[in-house]
């Protein structure tokens, strides 16, 4: 369906990508945000909190994130789309209640805006050090989708995409961006309503007395019913039955647990996301998101101006991981370039994938700047001598 | 450091002088009401809150790629403070433009500096706090970089509601303080200024 | 003249009668988990009867426990139940209520889950007034997990983590709640039936952070631990010792080990709600530009 008008402010802005990753929410249907401030994501809700009672949206500044991400688990049972906003520490904190919503199945967005790290780091400065925690940052087996702008423009177009995603498979879906995409301003053109897709939340048509809140009937989703309807449901962390009851039981758990990984693994090919370019004839691949996509960008065309045949993968969808891309490029490059502002993490990725038929270059950056594009240049043109 | 024309603009001044807004303005002129590309990033933390804080602009007619600025073309200096601390990466034909009460500049041989009066002007018009948008007009004359209609818009969309005309009359003194409009060559090297009041 | 015989009876139904509290309760969930002679049962049956009592309606009552012995309570009401994590129920109920400010919500768990790993969030819940019955259920221990000391466990009581007895000042629970600034507090032991059953029927249909604390032995850890019987015994004992105090001042509401404990409703304030001062606050700064959340919920709704 389109989006509600009165949450798209329509026109050309010069935002920061805190705020428009904030209007991006509302005109995906946001109404229900809490949070806890952290720099450098407190903008986000800041942007939030002075336009939703104009929208008929609730934001409420929770005692800590803990909170805030219980918080959002509930009301998301209410059918209100819900968000939370954080950065590192806060994130940390989150992954309680983050696994708690891949367990109950409750579409919700978490948004990440990365800084430097661990503990409280750099609070004010960029870093790429979360992509990990995302994916694997609560305990057990459980899947996200998680994505990651490159520019304010990007911020408000994939948080509209996020909450899409997180309706349609019923998780929680993170939103990864860096200190450097949320505090940098640029135009950020928002559609019509008209021209922006939204996806409503999806409430079961059956009757009470024949619903179950997990029961699948053959797809991998199950039905959604909110609380108040009638349902009288019972949903819990505890791994459950199709009734939503617990079953202490290695046969419940492997039903249970994974069906969460099936219907994202199963489903990959429609949600991983990336863009190519270059990429046919290339000895060299660069690997990148976030903000070292556009610093790669530089480096690569520096690269190209000294005769290298260098391709770029710029991930959009972090998680799940394009798995099956890296491994049909890996049988024919001669090595992947991987910077990030880490000390190595999708690099590890992309390594797994190529599976040692190429080779695999990790440009690391500890935070508090983005590369030196002349660093990646370097890694390209030394990567491209040995596969020439 | 992209590929296409790139300018590089630093902004600087103590907390409070609206270095940050002075930036959007001329951010927001380029990229809504030119039709340029301009990335915009204000200093955060403590300083952003304290003495020199400073914002960043990364200009272009093609996609800005690096978001940070590493030799400015044109240095806004609002603060001594916030001079001392960045008159060395300006470019070696760069532009200062300069708070002539408040900085006394030094420039080296190929740079050159225009000097305004902008806080006496804004209290001229009855409000200091406008030193800003004095700043900002007397940018547009100088440098020529953006259109002064779309500087005119972009002062009207980001100023509080309310304050407009005020702004926009303080936007206008410091465009009209050089002297002409855009269209007209940027005059002649101005010596290094003693930071004294003009005639 | 003819003698009825004993035990060739023949009439009866093919099905007993339904318990009064079935409707309430999932049924097919029963047995439930908790020991003889626990206090938590008891507390799930006088909750369900005041709910049938009050009125509303039970198709918008949510309930939302966290994780403990009294966190399964949620799983055996036939509401809306939510089985969160442990220390989150409040601000997981908060969301719920937020997220559909037409629902009656209810959290529903124990001392540890309630003022230890979630206290933040009982204080902040309380100082906002935020629109939830709060059912605290103390058998001040941790049950669930073995019998460890609580942040209500009594001065030299013991517990397996206090094997020399307890040295830790507990919380006095309602005055945590009442200085917070909690709408309504009243505190009953197990024994009170018809007195909490008659405090939860009131506290539903006030507004506002309400804590009801219920005073539960625990047979199994609480008692063996520290010799004090069976789950009859618990009630012995309340029975000799409870005393009813309406109004008392909460500062004076603290728990000894095996003394008094002094029972009844302490605070019960008509005061605005969150969503109520925030409806009037906005109301009043934004005038008819304020948009309130529909009381069904956020947009989009099938």
């Amino acid at each position: 369906m389109k989006a509600d008008p009165a949450g798209v402010l329509t026109g050309a802005h010069y935002l920061d990508g805190d705020f428009a990753c904030g209007e991006g929410a509302m005109a995906a249907g946001c109404r229900f945000v809490a949070g806890y401030p952290i720099t450098p994501s407190t903008e986000v809700v800041e942007r939030i909190a002075r336009r939703f009672p104009l929208m008929g949206g609730t934001f409420i500044q929770m005692e800590d994130e803990l909170a805030s991400m219980a918080a959002v688990v509930g009301a998301s049972w209410t059918g209100s789309k819900a968000m939370t906003v954080t950065s590192g520490p806060g994130f940390s904190l989150m992954m309680e209640n983050i696994g708690l919503a891949a367990m109950m199945e409750t579409p919700c967005v978490v948004v990440d805006v990365q800084r430097g790290g661990p503990s409280t780091g750099l609070p004010t400065m960029v870093g790429q050090g979360d992509v990990m925690q995302a994916r694997w940052g609560s305990h057990g087996d459980y899947e996200v989708i998680a994505l990651t702008p490159q520019s304010p423009q990007e911020a408000f177009d994939l948080t509209i995409d996020a909450f899409n995603l997180a309706e349609r498979y019923r998780v929680p879906v993170m939103f990864l961006m860096d200190e450097c995409v949320g505090h940098m301003t640029e135009r950020v053109v928002i559609p019509e309503p008209g021209a922006i897709e939204v996806v409503p939340r999806a409430l079961t048509a059956k009757p009470p007395a024949e619903f179950e809140p997990y029961r699948i009937d053959g797809g991998t989703i199950p039905e959604f019913a909110r609380a108040g309807d009638g349902y009288r449901f019972h949903t819990t962390g505890l791994t459950h039955d199709e009734r939503g009851y617990p079953v202490m039981s290695a046969g419940c758990q492997e039903s249970c647990v994974r069906r969460l990984l099936d219907k994202i693994q199963g489903d990959a090919d429609r949600i991983v996301r990336f863009e190519e370019e270059g990429t046919d004839d290339a000895d060299v691949v660069v690997v990148a998101y976030g903000i070292t996509a556009r610093v790669a960008r530089l480096a690569i065309e520096q690269a190209r101006r000294q005769g290298v045949k260098v391709g770029f993968l710029r991930l959009i969808v972090l998680w799940p991981f394009p798995e099956k891309r890296i491994r049909e490029l890996a049988g024919s490059v001669g090595a992947f370039v991987v910077p990030e502002i880490n000390y190595g993490q999708i690099v590890l990725e992309v390594e797994r994938c190529a599976g040692g038929r190429c080779d695999v270059v990790s440009v690391t950056h500890g935070g508090g700047a983005v590369h030196d594009p002349a660093k990646i240049t370097g890694e390209i043109l030394a990567a491209g001598a040995v596969a020439a | 450091m992209d590929s296409g024309e790139r300018v590089e603009v630093r902004l600087t001044g103590f907390g409070g002088q609206g270095v940050v807004l002075a930036g959007h303005i001329i951010g927001r002129a380029c990229a809504i009401h030119a039709g340029k590309n301009a990335t915009l990033i204000q200093s955060f933390g403590p300083e952003a809150r304290g003495s020199a804080c400073s914002a960043t602009l990364a200009i272009s007619d093609g996609p800005v790629l690096y978001p940070y600025i590493t030799r400015p073309d044109v240095l806004v200096a609002m603060s001594s403070e916030g001079f001392e601390k960045y008159r060395d990466e300006l470019a070696p034909e760069g532009i200062l433009v300069y708070e002539q009460d408040l900085v006394h500049p030094t420039v080296r041989e190929g740079q050159r500096a225009f000097g305004v009066p902008s806080t006496r002007i804004a209290e001229s018009l009855g409000r200091a706090i406008v030193q800003n948008l004095v700043m900002v007009g007397f940018f547009g004359a100088v440098t020529g970089l953006v259109p002064v209609e779309a500087l005119r818009q972009a002062v009207e969309h980001s100023v509080p509601a309310g304050t407009e005309k005020l702004n926009l009359a303080a936007f206008e003194k410091g465009f009209e303080y050089l002297g002409g409009a855009v269209d007209q060559p940027v005059p002649e090297v101005l010596l290094p200024s003693l930071g004294g009041a003009p005639a | 003249m003819s003698v009825a015989k004993v035990g060739t009876r023949t009439d009866f139904p093919a099905e007993p009668p339904e318990h009064p509290t079935a409707p309430y309760l999932r049924m097919e969930r029963i047995p439930h988990v908790w020991c003889p002679g626990c206090g938590i049962g008891t507390v799930v049956q006088c909750y369900a009867t005041a709910l049938g009592r009050s009125g509303v309606d039970l198709d918008k009552a949510s309930v939302v426990s966290g994780i403990g012995c009294s966190g399964r309570a949620a799983g055996y009401l036939k509401l809306d139940g939510f089985h969160t994590t442990h220390g989150r129920a409040i601000p997981f109920a908060t969301g719920l209520k937020l997220g559909r400010p037409e629902l009656q919500v209810t959290v529903f768990s124990g001392d540890g889950d309630l003022t230890g790993i979630g206290g933040n969030h009982f204080i902040h819940a309380a100082r906002r007034n935020m629109d939830l019955l709060v059912i605290l259920i103390n058998n001040f221990i941790y049950g669930m997990t073995g019998g460890q000391n609580a942040p209500t466990t009594p001065l030299s009581a013991r517990s397996s983590t206090m094997p020399f007895g307890n040295f830790e000042p507990p919380f006095n629970v309602p005055h945590l709640a009442a200085s917070s600034g909690a709408a309504y507090v009243a505190r009953w032991t197990c024994l009170h039936i018809r007195r909490l059953t008659w405090t939860l029927e009131e506290a539903i249909q006030r507004r506002g952070f309400r804590l009801v604390e219920v005073i539960a032995p625990c047979p199994t850890l609480y008692s063996r631990l520290n010799k004090l019987g069976t789950g009859l015994d618990g009630m012995s004992f309340y029975h000799d010792n409870a005393v009813i105090r309406h109004g008392a001042d909460t500062r004076e509401l603290a728990i000894d080990f095996q003394k008094g404990i002094v029972c009844g409703k302490f605070v019960d304030e008509e005061k605005p709600t969150f969503s109520e001062l925030m409806d009037e606050h906005y109301g009043r700064v934004l005038g008819e530009k304020y948009v309130p959340m529909p009381a069904s919920g956020g947009w989009q709704h099938g």
